[in-house]
C-alpha cells in the first residue's frame, strides 16, 4: 500500500506554481506578447487624433479605456507605451546586473588595489544624485533609446557590484569557492559554475527591486522632459501627461500606473518564487 | 627521495585590535621543517592556535609561506594561482573540516566527484561518469545516491563525498584537516576505517590534522606535535604515545581518558596556550611547563633528535 505513492512520484524538477505565481507570470507573459507585438495589437497609431471625441470616458465604442486630451486611444498608447518601458527596463535591470555583477566578481578575485578602485567607484555612484547626472547627459548628448538604456544601466549597479563582491569574498574564505580553486580549477570556472549559481538567488532578488525602479526613474525622466520623447510614449510619460487631468480624466493616468504596478508586483512574485526553485536545498 | 619536504616554513598574520592599535605580528607558523615519504601517514597534533591548519595549507601550496621553502617531489612548489600550481593539484588534495562547506549545495554528489577530472580534462565525459560511480562505491556511497544534494546527505556520507573528490585524480599527497572532528562519534570511526583503508590500498602519502589523539595513533605512522607554531617533538606514532618525552607531549598523552581512571590532576594541562601575538621568551611552553628550569626562558630550543627515530625540542629531558 505505502509504496504506491512512490512509484507515481513526479519528476524532481517538475515545478508547482502556487496560483499567484501563475497569475504573476500569465501577466507577464501578456506584457512581453504586447511589447512583441503592439504594433499589430493596438486598434489606432498612438498619434492619431480624434478631436471630436476628446477626453471619452472608458467603455466607449471604439475606445475601450477612453481617449485623452487629443483624442487619442488610451488603449493604442498603452500598449506601445508597453513596449517602450519594458525595453528600457529590462534592458537596464540586465544590463546593471552582469555590469555591476562583474565589477564585484574582479573586486573579490584581484582585492587590493582593484577592489579599492571599485569599491570607491560604488561609493562614488551611490552618493551620486542620479537625476541630475542624467538630466546633464541628456541635456548635452540629446535623448535617445540607446543612451536612456545605458543610462539606466548604470543606475543600480554598484548594488550589485557589492553583494556579488561580499558573497564571493565569503564564498572563497570559507567553503566550496575555495576546495574548487584547492582542486584546480581556474577562476573563471570558481565564478561562473560555482559562485554565481550560488549567489543568483539574491542577485534575482536585487534585479526584481531593480526594475520597478527602473520604470519609476523612467518615469520622472519623461515627465521632466528628457526620457522618451513625445510622439514616442512610455509608461511613466503617460503618467506624468496625464496628471493634468487627473480630475477630469483619470483613466488616462490610472491606466498606466495600474500596468507599472501590476508588472512590478508581478516580477517580486516570480522572482521570489523562482529563487526559491533554484535553491535546492529549499526543495 | 622525499614525496614532500618542508624547511624552515614561516607564517605571520598581521592583526589589529582596533582601528588605532598598530597591526600585531602573528607568527601562526613558526620555523617549521618537515619531511614526509611517498606513502607514509604524518599526523599533526597540538592544541586549537598551535598552527597545525595553517601548516597543512602551506605544505599544499594554498597558503603562501612568508619564508621557508616546500619542495614536492624534488621540486619547488609553484606560486599559488599560476598554471603550474593549479596542475599539481591532480597529485595533492585536501579533506576538509566541514564536508557541507566544502561541497557545493548546488551540485548534485557525482558531478562533484567528477569535477576534479573535468577541471584537469581527464577522460572523456562518460569515462568521468563512471569514474565517479566506483569511487562512490569505494568510499561506501551507494551509485543510486549519484544525483543527491549535499543537503540531503548525512554528515559522514558528505565527508565521504569529499574524499572521494580528493581521490579523483589519484594523489599522492593527501591533507586531511581534521577530517573527522565535526562527525558522530560512530561515524568518526568509520571515516577514520575508510581513511586507513584507501592509504593502505592506495599508498597516498597523508598528513592527517587532528587534535583527536586516539584517532591519530590509529591512523598515522609517525606524528608530530606543535606548540604554538614550532613542533616540539615527533616521533614514530608508538613511540610518542606509549614515551612521550617532552613536557607537553607527555601532558597531551596524560589528557586521553582512560575508562575507569581518573586523570592524575598534576600531568594535566594548566590555563590556555599564551596569544601567539605575544609568545614567551625562550621555550614558548615554559610558562606551563612542569619541568620549567631557569634556563627555559633564555633561548628557544631546537628541535634536536634525541634518539634516531625521534626529534625533541626540550633540553631538560634531552640532558
Amino acid at each position: 500500500m505505502t509504496a504506491i505513492p512512490r512509484l507515481i512520484r513526479l519528476p524532481r524538477a517538475m515545478p508547482r506554481m502556487p496560483i499567484l505565481v501563475s497569475v504573476a507570470a500569465i501577466w507577464l507573459l501578456a506584457m512581453i506578447i504586447i511589447a512583441f507585438g503592439s504594433d499589430i495589437l493596438r486598434p489606432y497609431d498612438i498619434t492619431q487624433m480624434d478631436l471630436s471625441a476628446r477626453l471619452s470616458a472608458p467603455g466607449t465604442a471604439g475606445h475601450w479605456l477612453g481617449t485623452d486630451e487629443l483624442g487619442r486611444d488610451v488603449l493604442s498608447r498603452l500598449l506601445q507605451s508597453i513596449r517602450v518601458s519594458l525595453l528600457i527596463a529590462f534592458g537596464a535591470t540586465i544590463l546593471s546586473a552582469v555590469f555591476g555583477t562583474t565589477l564585484g566578481f574582479l573586486a573579490a578575485q584581484f582585492r587590493g588595489g582593484v577592489e579599492h578602485t571599485i569599491l570607491v567607484l560604488a561609493d562614488f555612484q551611490a552618493a551620486l544624485p542620479f537625476l541630475i547626472l542624467a538630466l546633464a547627459v541628456l541635456a548635452f548628448f540629446g535623448s535617445s533609446m540607446t543612451l536612456l538604456v545605458c543610462l539606466m544601466g548604470f543606475y543600480g549597479w554598484e548594488r550589485y557590484a557589492r553583494i556579488a563582491r561580499g558573497l564571493a569574498i565569503s564564498a572563497g574564505a570559507q567553503g566550496y569557492a575555495s576546495a574548487v580553486v584547492q582542486l584546480g580549477a581556474r577562476p573563471s570556472r570558481v565564478y561562473l559554475r560555482h559562485i554565481l549559481p550560488n549567489v543568483a538567488s539574491t542577485l534575482i532578488v536585487s534585479m526584481t527591486l531593480t526594475f520597478p525602479e527602473v520604470i519609476l526613474m523612467e518615469s520622472g525622466l519623461s515627465f521632466l522632459g528628457l526620457g522618451v520623447q513625445p510622439p514616442e510614449s512610455s509608461l511613466g510619460n503617460m503618467v506624468g501627461f496625464g496628471r493634468d487631468y487627473l480630475t477630469r480624466a483619470p483613466w488616462i493616468m490610472l491606466a498606466p500606473a495600474f500596468v507599472i504596478m501590476l508588472t512590478t508586483l508581478a516580477i517580486s512574485l516570480c522572482g521570489d518564487w523562482l529563487r526559491d526553485r533554484l535553491d535546492p536545498t529549499l526543495r | 627521495m622525499m614525496l614532500l619536504e618542508a624547511h624552515g616554513l614561516v607564517r605571520t598574520y598581521l592583526t589589529r585590535k582596533s582601528m588605532f592599535t598598530p597591526p600585531e605580528a602573528v607568527r601562526a607558523v613558526d620555523g617549521v621543517d618537515l619531511v614526509l615519504a611517498p606513502g607514509e601517514a604524518l599526523g599533526l597534533v597540538g592544541e586549537s592556535g598551535s598552527g597545525k591548519s595553517t601548516l597543512g595549507r602551506m605544505l599544499l601550496g594554498i597558503d603562501p609561506p612568508d619564508a621557508g621553502e616546500i619542495r614536492f617531489n624534488g621540486a619547488p612548489m609553484p606560486a599559488l594561482g599560476t598554471a603550474s600550481w593549479r596542475k599539481l593539484r591532480a597529485q595533492m588534495q585536501m579533506v576538509f573540516q566541514d564536508p557541507l562547506a566544502a561541497l557545493d549545495r548546488r551540485l548534485p554528489i557525482a558531478e562533484q566527484i567528477a569535477e576534479p577530472l573535468a577541471i584537469h580534462g581527464i577522460g572523456t565525459a562518460s569515462e568521468r561518469n563512471d569514474r565517479a560511480r566506483s569511487l562512490m562505491a569505494q568510499v561506501g556511497l551507494r551509485v543510486d545516491q549519484a544525483g543527491r544534494f549535499p543537503h540531503e546527505l548525512s554528515g559522514g556520507q558528505r565527508q565521504r563525498v569529499v574524499i572521494a573528490r580528493a581521490l579523483a585524480t589519484s594523489p599522492r599527497l593527501l591533507v586531511c584537516d581534521e577530517p573527522v572532528s565535526a562527525l558522530d562519534v560512530s561515524i568518526q570511526a568509520q571515516v577514520v576505517n575508510l581513511l586507513r583503508d584507501l592509504q593502505d590500498r592506495h599508498g597516498i602519502a597523508m598528513v592527517f590534522i587532528s587534535h583527536d589523539l586516539k584517532v591519530v595513533r590509529n591512523i598515522c605512522d609517525r606524528v608530530a606535535v606543535m606548540y604554538l607554531g614550532r613542533i616540539v617533538e615527533e616521533a614514530s606514532s608508538d613511540d610518542i604515545f606509549s614515551s612521550p618525552r617532552h613536557p607537553y607531549t607527555r601532558a597531551l598523552a596524560a589528557s586521553v581518558p582512560i575508562p575507569g581512571a581518573r586523570l592524575d590532576p598534576s600531568t594535566l594541562l594548566q590555563g590556555e596556550p599564551p596569544n601567539p601575538a605575544r609568545r614567551p621568551e625562550g621555550c614558548a611552553f615554559h610558562p606551563r611547563c612542569t619541568l620549567m628550569r631557569p634556563g627555559c626562558a633564555g633561548a628557544v630550543p631546537r628541535l634536536l633528535p634525541t634518539t634516531p627515530t625521534r626529534r625533541s625540542a626540550c633540553p631538560v629531558v634531552a640532558a
